[in-house]
């Protein structure tokens, strides 16, 4: 990539130190705790699945029955589960059937503390074992396919709130062109303390995240994939109450991306600070283990708060996910950082400050994926207007090379999309990329110009508002309502009666195991 | 006489319209003669399918034109706008108003119900700085307003609105799909009758798929829909507050 901008390195580079000086009190806070999630995320990859007959799942059974008993959850709750995989001798599935059918873990102490360590590590080796497996496929097909998907990928939303609806329109997407495909989550599944099981034909404004959809959209998009000889990403949201639990769900069902933000579920769904702090970091550790790609969030700021005046809290947000991240294992090639074309289209040279923000961006993360949202605020019932916008979009993203391009739809402000909707977001943006295809290298931007001077400006903005994060600590300036102009308190937000301070028996063989293989420090 | 209307295309009374569609057919010559069947079908005439793409295997994307017949009269049409009665009062002059024939504050509780999390539309509404140029309730002089926020049960709300006395409900439903909004506006004018509290309050619906026509439905005073204004609602609610104290 050439640079274009002239931005200042040492002013990148004080971006940086500042978001490592920002989360490294947060992450000392994070080590010593856990949450119900983490727990039941561990459990999940040592093979605890299913439900009761009530839908209650059995990850959830284990883990409430052992907070609500003497021992509590501060020693960890794969211990219990291991045991009694040990001394019923049964394997994972019998074992869950037990469970669901009302065999409580919490009931008896642990018979023999060195079996069930033993048994435990046998039980995740297992699983983290199918994990890299999904990982080595994914590779294999990537490097089977080279060359075959677009650039930027481009990346299609199926919501149709029914897994097997959802099916046809995502094989319909794939064949015609999108890269990756991913199910929207159906409307409040993020404040959901579980993960619903089984495949699922209800839901509002998106499908339910299970893993059995997950399983379901995998082969369906396999299937177009071999036949068109491109390898189709999945991708969906491990975020809200369960992000670790649903990092773990698509490591073992292979899915390719996740949402996943370190920061979104505290603003945009008013989960608890501390519990997303804990939450993020185990769920990206997953993601990281899997080689899944997440995604930012940084273009929901910009529907709450103005995209040119704020466009320096996207670049600061973008700084500090890249720290937690790193913190949490992932290398720069697997972060889909975000940001969105939300300008108010009547602002004189707005596309020119989109085209400074989206080069600038590029420019200051040149390894990482980055993720760019489609205009969707200012999109109107005008969808022939809805259209043109989507086209500068297109023609911004192919000229400053962003990575991952959410297609723009036509009717964003009318409904989930339609199957033609779709059809008709993918062949423009086609037809803008490929005649444009050289664009990126054929210009450069004038010195002292309108672009350069406003990559300039925002990144001069960020590092001063990052500044000011510091000063306060990042839970303080979330609580002023520095970000998104959203304020937190400290201890409000749902799940803080989830947060679980760690004690001086933990063990959790699958955090020590993704540290180790991560080379992360605990 | 009643004053017919038809669609213009390039000539009064040619009745042209533009559609686009998708059949859950292949692409190809049949699908193309179904698509126009389909058109003759829904009662147009001389249709032409003037682009026709494959989606998928089973599914095709189609552009026809075609001509009506049928006209509507035009008196018999009604604007579906509860503000089009205010007809753009400003925040000075409801203030205004509000202070010479209210002659206290007005409280009015609004919030964004059930599972939908859009603030923006309500916040548009009632917050300080407002939209578009038009300040949000906060700003009045005569309004006490309080906003909610997103994701509030109905049950929440009207407890809130009982402990401020509140004089009115504002209502924000977003997430139209599978008809949620209609669910969670009924329930609360189903709880709020069930609780003999229905006309206690003036209760505003607003959204962008929510028009007054449905809100009024739904047993709402008003509804109000896409690109509405503090200004339009707090006119509404003040004059509705008035002829409400009349009649009693
Ligand atoms: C911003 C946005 C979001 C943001 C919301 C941030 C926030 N804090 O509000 C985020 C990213 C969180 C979001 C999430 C979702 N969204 Co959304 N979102 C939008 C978007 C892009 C803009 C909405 C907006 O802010 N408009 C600006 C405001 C000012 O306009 P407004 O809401 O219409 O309000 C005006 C009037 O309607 C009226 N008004 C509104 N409320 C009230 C109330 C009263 C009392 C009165 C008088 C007037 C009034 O006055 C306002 C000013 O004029 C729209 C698409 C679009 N362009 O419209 C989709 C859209 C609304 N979202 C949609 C969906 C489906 C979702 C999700 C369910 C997706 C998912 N599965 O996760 C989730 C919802 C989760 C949940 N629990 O609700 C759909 C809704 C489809 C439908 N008709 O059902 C849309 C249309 C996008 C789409 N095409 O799919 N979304």
């Amino acid at each position: 990539m050439r640079k274009k901008l002239g931005l200042s390195e040492e002013k990148i580079a004080r971006g940086r130190e500042l978001a490592s000086a920002i989360v490294a009190p947060i992450m000392e806070f994070v080590r010593g705790y856990t949450t119900v999630t983490v727990e039941r995320a561990t459990l999940r990859i040592a093979g605890a699945d299913g439900a009761d007959a009530d839908g209650v799942p059995v990850p959830n059974k284990i883990v409430d029955s052992l907070r609500s008993s003497d021992s509590g959850l501060g020693d960890g709750a794969l211990l219990r589960y291991a045991d009694a995989a040990e001394r019923s001798a049964l394997p994972p599935e019998a074992l869950n059937a037990r469970i669901a059918e009302g065999f409580d873990l919490a009931s008896r102490p642990v018979a023999d503390a060195a079996a069930a360590r033993r048994k435990a590590e046998e039980l995740v080796a297992a699983g983290l074992e199918r994990i890299s497996r999904n990982k080595r496929r994914r590779e294999e097909k990537l490097r089977e396919f080279a060359g075959r998907n677009n650039d930027p990928l481009l990346y299609l939303i199926v919501a149709t709130g029914n897994i097997h609806e959802d099916v046809k329109q995502a094989q319909a997407a794939a064949l015609k062109g999108a890269d990756v495909v991913a199910v929207i989550r159906t409307t409040a599944q993020s404040l959901l303390d579980y993960v619903p099981y089984g495949a699922t034909t209800e839901g509002f404004g998106g499908t339910y995240a299970t893993q059995e959809n997950f399983r379901i959209m995998r082969a369906a998009l396999d299937e177009v994939a071999e036949r068109e000889k491109r390898y189709i990403r999945l991708t969906n949201y491990a975020s809200g109450l369960c992000m670790p639990e649903i990092a773990a769900m698509g490591a073992l069902e292979r899915l390719d991306m996740m949402l996943n933000d370190s920061m979104y579920g505290i603003l945009f769904r008013d989960i608890n600070m501390y519990r997303t702090f804990v939450d993020q970091r185990f769920s990206r550790m997953i993601n990281a283990y899997a080689g899944i790609t997440i995604n930012t969030g940084e273009d929901n700021y910009l529907t709450t708060s103005d995209a040119f005046e704020n466009a320096d809290t996207v670049l600061a947000s973008q700084f500090l996910n890249e720290r937690f991240a790193y913190e949490a294992g992932l290398p720069a090639r697997l972060m889909g950082l975000g940001h969105a074309y939300e300008m108010d289209p009547s602002i004189k040279d707005g596309f020119l400050f989109e085209l400074a923000q989206a080069q600038m961006a590029r420019e200051i993360f040149p390894e990482h994926p980055l993720k760019y949202m489609p205009p969707t605020k200012f999109m109107s019932g005008d969808v022939f207007q809805g259209l043109v916008m989507d086209s500068m979009f297109n023609f911004a993203s192919k000229a400053t090379g962003q990575g991952i391009h959410l297609l723009g739809m036509l009717t964003e402000a009318i409904h989930t999309p339609f199957m033609m909707d779709r059809f008709i977001g993918l062949e423009s943006a086609k037809y803008v990329m490929n005649s444009m295809s050289s664009f990126a290298e054929e210009i450069e931007f004038r010195e002292g110009g309108i672009v350069r001077s406003r990559a300039a400006e925002v990144l001069d903005q960020a590092v001063s508002f990052l500044e000011d994060i510091e000063k306060r600590g990042l839970l303080d300036s979330i609580a002023a309502g520095l970000f998104a102009e959203v304020k937190r308190a400290k201890d409000g937000g749902k799940g803080l009666d989830g947060l679980v301070k760690k004690g001086p028996a933990y063990w959790n063989p699958v955090e020590a195991e993704l540290e180790r293989a991560l080379g992360i420090g605990g | 006489m009643a004053h017919i209307v038809r669609p213009y295309g390039d000539t009064l009374d040619d009745g042209k319209v533009q559609l686009s569609f998708t059949l859950p057919v292949p692409d190809g010559p049949k699908g193309r003669d179904a698509a126009r069947l389909s058109v003759l079908g829904w009662g147009f005439r001389d249709c032409e399918v003037v682009h026709s793409a494959a989606i998928s295997d089973d599914f095709s994307f189609y552009v026809a034109y075609a001509s009506t017949d049928r006209g509507i009269d035009f008196d018999s049409a009604k604007a579906d706008a509860a503000s089009e009665a205010e007809a753009a009062m400003s925040m000075d002059e409801i203030d205004e108003y509000i202070r010479a024939v209210l002659g206290r504050k007005v409280v009015i509780v609004g919030a964004c119900t059930g599972f939908d999390a859009h603030t923006v539309g309500i916040d548009a509404i009632m917050n300080m700085k407002g939209y578009n140029h038009h300040y949000g309730l906060e700003r009045y002089k005569m309004i006490e307003a309080h906003n909610l926020g997103a994701q509030v049960p109905n049950e929440r709300l009207i407890e809130y609105a009982e402990k401020v006395g509140a004089d009115a409900l504002l209502v924000s439903q977003v997430v139209t799909q599978k008809d949620v909004h209609i669910g969670n506006l009924t329930e609360l004018i189903e709880l709020l009758e069930a609780k003999g509290e229905r006309g206690r309050f003036v209760c505003v619906a607003g959204g962008p798929r929510i028009g007054n026509k449905l809100a009024v439905e739904l047993g709402f005073d008003a509804g109000f829909g896409r690109g509405s204004y503090a200004n339009d609602v707090a006119a509404f609610v003040a004059k509705k507050i008035e002829s409400k104290a009349k009649d009693r």
